[in-house]
């Protein structure tokens, strides 16, 4: 059975790009097989960040206008062969993509694929609303700082309002994922603490990504930070994620503390 | 309400609580002390305003339309913002006490004003709400008295309220006139909770919180954690900047009180 997910934020520029690549790579990398889907029709990024924009010929609106196939648009990444992208539009805006176009386009790709990652763009017009309108699960995209967590607690909102599991009544399951946290920064205290984080928004913690040169670098060379160097800190923290999204139990470590604190805070949070 | 002007006195309930005694005399031939046992009544105040003779005018308009309002009733007198000396104050109780309206006890008094004969100063009273005073059926004789307009409690109709189980979220506005709103979990920051009466909050109020907003002076907030953006009960409204800092993270009540807003801890 397919399993949608939405990596949504609210806020622009906290990693929801970056975390969908490193997640559907992660989750391919499990012999599952994935489909990351870019909604930021207008500015799209995701085909960057996996290194197949040169290879771009339909995206996501030339399949939901009719014009192509999804099996013409759907690009498989040259290193994982479970690994699929299907590009949004650069030329376009986010009032191309209809309702029942997405609808047909995410039916079609269930029918395909075990996993299908929905890169949500920023804001809460249509094109995010959309990314989610369909999904199964939510992974909420924060970063410690408070405009970042009160944005994701507003997207958190709209998660539990507009999207067809709320409308059918039932509940959306929805996880944090902290990125860019900094554990000198957040020693020092000019960051939201793990803790706080959670506190404010109340939902499960998926993981938590250090702030990394490896992402940029990853980002540079074409490749999902799970790929890029699947030994980095950020890779480890995005393959834990994806274990704990497949439904494994997987301790939880925060960045620059000791074991035994992750332990308690997971402890806490799962029960 | 009757028709006609409605000329509202300001009528506060005042508790008055004696104080649990224990007397100890010097000689004791009997072992037993005498108890003195508190008691606690509502009293209604009237706050006499100058000229006194305009005011008892008044004063006796409100009773020609409500006979036998203050028959019966512990009646304080509330001087403190009265200019009066003893003569005028000996004088205003004897026209209350031509009126049938007797007076227990004298409030904001000072000591200069008493003389012996007069009812005893009184300290320590707690505010209750205004009441309002009932207006006799205009078709009402007056032959008819008393027990006919005595103040009944209002017939007991079950207010309405709502639960919320869930933490409200930013841009959530949940908005209920028809009484209390209860929210088990948190109002997030730039989220805000509407009610016609009390607040409820059962976790961090980090939003806003209206109480009393379709006009109920009454109305209250409670929250488990106060970060409040903005609070405001019957349309009297706090910005967290306006707030005490030694409120804020803590466990609060709000309600209003002369048009401002008071807080105090809970524990």
């Amino acid at each position: 059975m397919a399993k949608v997910v939405v990596v949504t934020s609210g806020k622009g520029g906290v990693g929801k790009t970056t975390s969908s690549a490193a997640l559907g790579a992660a989750l391919a990398q499990r012999n599952e097989k994935t489909v990351v889907v870019d909604f930021d029709v207008g500015l799209r990024n995701l085909d960057l960040v996996m290194g197949a924009e040169r290879r771009v010929v339909y995206d996501l609106v030339n399949v939901i206008q009719g014009d192509a196939k999804l099996t013409q648009a759907v690009i498989r990444d040259k290193r994982l062969d479970t690994l699929y992208l299907l590009p949004a539009s650069q030329t376009r805006d986010k009032d191309s993509l209809t309702p029942e176009g997405v609808e047909r386009v995410m039916n079609e790709l269930k029918e395909q694929f075990d996993w299908i990652i929905c890169d949500s763009p920023a804001g809460i017009e249509r094109g995010a609303t959309l990314a989610m309108r369909h999904a199964d699960v939510a992974v909420v995209v924060t970063n410690p700082e408070v405009s970042s967590v009160r944005d994701s607690d507003r997207i958190i909102g709209l998660l539990d309002a507009k999207t067809e599991k709320a409308e059918r009544g039932e509940r959306m399951e929805k996880h944090l994922l902290l990125t860019r946290y900094d554990p000198a920064r957040a020693e020092r205290g000019d960051m939201l603490k793990v803790d706080d984080v959670l506190e404010i928004l109340s939902i499960p913690l998926l993981g938590i990504v250090p702030e990394s040169m490896d992402v940029l670098k990853a980002s540079n060379i074409g490749a999902p930070v799970t790929l890029a160097d699947s030994r980095s800190a950020p890779a480890l923290a995005y393959l834990d994620a994806a274990r704990r999204l497949a439904g494994e139990t997987v301790p939880m470590t925060i960045p620059g503390e000791k074991r035994g604190i992750f332990g308690k805070i997971f402890g806490r949070r799962a029960a | 309400m009757g028709a006609g002007v409605n000329h509202l006195l300001t009528v506060n309930r005042v508790g008055i609580e004696k104080e649990k005694l224990t007397k100890i005399s010097n000689v004791l031939t009997d072992a037993r002390s005498i108890r003195i046992k508190g008691r606690s009544f509502l009293a209604l105040m009237l706050s006499p305003e100058l000229p006194l003779d305009e005011w008892l005018a008044r004063l006796d308009d409100l009773a020609g339309r409500s006979a036998g309002f203050f028959l019966e009733r512990p009646i304080v007198l509330d001087v403190a913002e009265l200019d009066i000396d003893r003569h005028q104050l000996k004088g205003l109780l004897d026209e209350l006490a031509r009126r049938n309206v007797r007076v227990m006890g004298i409030e904001g008094g000072r000591p200069s004003l008493f003389e012996p004969g007069m009812p005893p100063a009184m300290r320590g009273g707690r505010p209750a709400p205004d009441i309002e005073v009932p207006a006799a059926e205009p078709v009402a004789t007056a032959a008819e008295t008393a027990p006919a307009v005595r103040r009944e409690p209002q017939a007991a109709k079950a207010l309405s309220s709502m639960i919320v189980r869930e933490p409200v979220r930013s841009g959530q506005s949940i908005i209920f006139p028809e009484g209390d709103v209860t929210v088990i979990g948190s109002v997030a920051s730039g989220a805000e909770i509407i009610a016609g009466g009390s607040v409820h909050i059962y976790g961090t109020l980090r939003g806003r919180a209206l109480a009393g907003s379709v006009g109920n002076a009454g109305a209250r907030i409670f929250c488990r954690r106060l970060e409040a953006e903005l609070l405001a009960i019957d349309g009297v409204y706090k910005t967290a900047e306006d707030m005490a800092p030694d409120l804020r993270g803590q466990a609060v009540q709000l309600w209003l009180e002369n048009d401002s807003i008071k807080a105090e801890r809970l524990n």
